[in-house]
């Protein structure tokens, strides 16, 4: 009967507190109040304690040490830095990386913006384009990642190979002739598998448009592509510039497409793949910690110039 | 009018400029031509696989390649299944994503819950600490993660090859716990304070009051907890080593090195079914409500 009425207490007390904004009470109610509430909490902030909060700090602490095999550590101060810096495949992994993010910037975030834009204009049999397009988005991603090495297979038994030999084409060596062009190939299978979930939100955004804004462009005499240009891109700009961001925080971490199809070679290894690398086959904790504080500062930087640049047209 | 359109709202295109013969036959050539390049962009692939894994190892290799298999070998998918061990793959996944989905739905709700309706002290602080891991990479700090999840802290066990090491850390979801906050800031306060009077716990007020008009933006976190599992690479490569243990991810992985190549394409035909069956069936709701938790979330 006891914890009854505590436990209606507490909860005639959150209400309140809820109403009124702000809790209000005596010493003894906030305190329970407080207990229940971080009760409730306490499994999500073990859970992030343990594997987001701790491993974030542990991970700039290694940055600055050297751990042996027995699991000793000791301060090395930037040594880990420079022995970065100094190793060719550093600046190798951050060609490949940014290579990446920036072809991924043309095919995967201009084709699902024009895709969604093509669907919405259709009238009929929407839901087909939208269940095929998120079709790959259902199966594992190094299924997926398999089929599509096999597709880039260099002689005319690959799939693309079959269609440039039906087309009367020379064949071509996809993932093996230049870096430019293994990098490419791995974008354009990150774009099919994952363009479905962009395409729905792009269409989501691209619903809430009023018509009327269309309708008066016309009338003012804008064509077709002025009118995507200075109706639909800033009617939708909010979603575009943050799935920008998101997509360049995103590419900026590959690591499944050139570890799966193309291994290391053609030098398509990535930054994270670089870091599993030191940290997994040469045991280097130090170095791939340290590479991946280079890599969240980098990211933070498109972050912050984010917000900087949204605050300010915000403002405007 | 033969058929009603999916929608009547304007859209780029004006309704009068559709129907005028020339803007019917532009408008049916892009529709037609669309459904064509979507069936072989996005279809094709998939017959290719399925067909493929029908083929025997003389004929995958055949240039140019068969469209349609010559003597269709339906043993590579047994094959596949025994030799791949595909059924624990998938069993394995499964087990690990309904999990991690079931842990997520118990603690980041109860404590979405408590940020919106509790408000402790320094709860503000607490959601802005896990709102900021939003910014960190999930991949910069795997190495450190794997060590403790190798070494808990005081505890000193390791989780490794338990379906432990991917439950604990997916209840790391910064986005569902925000998506859950917002959604449960929009429920009227008084709604709640009615049940308080009736005698309500906070428990009891969640249990039948907040999660049964929850239930929309409940299977949008649902969705994104169980996909988020199934398509994870780097985490269960790093802390799922034992074959026994591993995801179809990780699984076919180490699959490719040792089975033939028209075998280990049914592998994959067969590891991408589940999934690709169960979006089929659910289709409808997925689309709804992931577009709902794109636009509002």
């Amino acid at each position: 009967m006891a914890t009854l009425n505590l436990t209606r207490a507490l909860a005639a007390d959150a209400a309140r507190a809820a109403r009124s904004g702000r809790p209000r009470g005596s010493l003894g109610r906030e305190l329970r109040r407080n207990t229940t509430a971080y009760l409730f909490l306490a499994g999500a902030i073990i859970c992030f304690a343990l594997f987001s909060w701790y491993p974030m700090i542990r991970e700039v602490i290694m940055s600055f040490q050297k751990s042996n095999f027995a699991g000793e550590t000791s301060w090395v101060g930037l040594r880990n830095y420079r022995h970065i810096l100094a190793d060719p495949d550093f600046w190798s992994a951050w060609r490949t990386t940014g290579l990446f993010t920036l072809f991924a910037l043309v095919l995967g975030y201009a084709v699902p913006f024009f895709t969604a834009i093509v669907i919405n204009e259709l009238r009929h049999a929407r839901s087909y384009f939208r269940l095929l397009v998120y079709l790959p988005v259902m199966m594992p991603p190094v299924a997926a990642a398999f089929l599509w090495r096999w597709f880039y297979t260099p002689d005319s038994s690959g799939l693309f190979n079959a269609l440039l030999h039906v087309l009367h084409l020379p064949g071509v060596q996809w993932l093996q002739s230049s870096h430019a062009l293994a990098v490419l190939c791995l974008v354009m299978f990150s774009t099919w598998i994952n363009m479905g979930g962009t395409v729905l939100i792009y269409l989501a955004a691209l619903q809430g448009i009023p018509g009327e804004l269309y309708e008066a462009a016309e009338i003012d005499g804008a064509g077709l592509l002025r009118r995507i240009w200075h109706v639909t891109v800033p009617q939708t700009r909010l979603v575009l510039s943050l799935m920008l961001l998101l997509q360049i925080i995103g590419t900026a971490q590959v690591f499944m497409e050139p570890y799966v199809i193309t291994g290391a070679a053609n030098n398509t290894t990535s930054v994270v793949y670089l870091i599993y690398q030191y940290a997994f086959a040469y045991n280097n904790y130090g170095s791939a910690s340290a590479l991946g504080v280079l890599l969240l500062l980098v990211l933070s930087g498109f972050a912050g110039g984010y917000l900087w640049l949204s605050r300010r047209t915000g403002e405007e | 009018m033969a058929r009603t359109p999916d929608t009547v709202t304007r859209t780029l295109v004006s309704p009068a400029q559709l129907a005028r013969p020339l803007g019917r036959t532009a408008y049916w050539s892009v529709f037609w031509i669309l459904a064509v390049l979507f069936a072989l962009v996005f279809l094709f692939p998939l017959y290719w696989m399925i067909s493929g894994g029908l083929k025997s190892p003389q004929e995958i290799i055949r240039t140019p390649p068969t469209l349609v298999p010559a003597a269709p070998a339906a043993h590579n998918y047994l094959t596949a299944w025994q030799d791949g061990d595909l059924g624990r793959l998938i069993g394995n996944t499964a087990l690990y994503a309904l999990g991690a989905l079931g842990f997520q739905l118990v603690f980041d709700v109860a404590a979405a819950y408590a940020f919106s309706k509790l408000r402790p002290v320094f709860g503000n602080l607490v959601l802005f600490a896990m709102l900021a891991t939003l910014m960190i990479p999930t991949t910069v700090i795997a190495l450190p993660e794997y060590l403790t999840a190798n070494n808990l802290p005081f505890l000193h066990i390791s989780l490794l090859n338990t379906p432990w090491a991917i439950w604990l850390p997916s209840v790391t979801n910064a986005f569902n716990i925000f998506l859950l906050k917002r959604f449960f800031d929009s429920i009227p306060t008084d709604l709640l304070a009615a049940a308080a009077i009736d005698g309500a716990g906070p428990l009891r007020t969640l249990w039948s009051v907040v999660l049964p008009i929850s239930r929309p933006i409940l299977g949008v976190v649902s969705i994104f907890a169980v996909v988020g599992v199934w398509k994870d690479f780097l985490w269960p490569l790093l802390v799922l080593t034992d074959t026994s243990a591993q995801t179809v991810n990780i699984g076919l992985r180490q699959l490719s090195s040792g089975l033939p190549q028209n075998v280990l394409i049914a592998a994959l035909a067969i590891a991408s079914v589940p999934t690709i069956v169960f979006f089929l069936i659910f289709q409808r709701n997925i689309m709804s409500g992931l577009t709902a938790g794109a636009t509002k979330g």
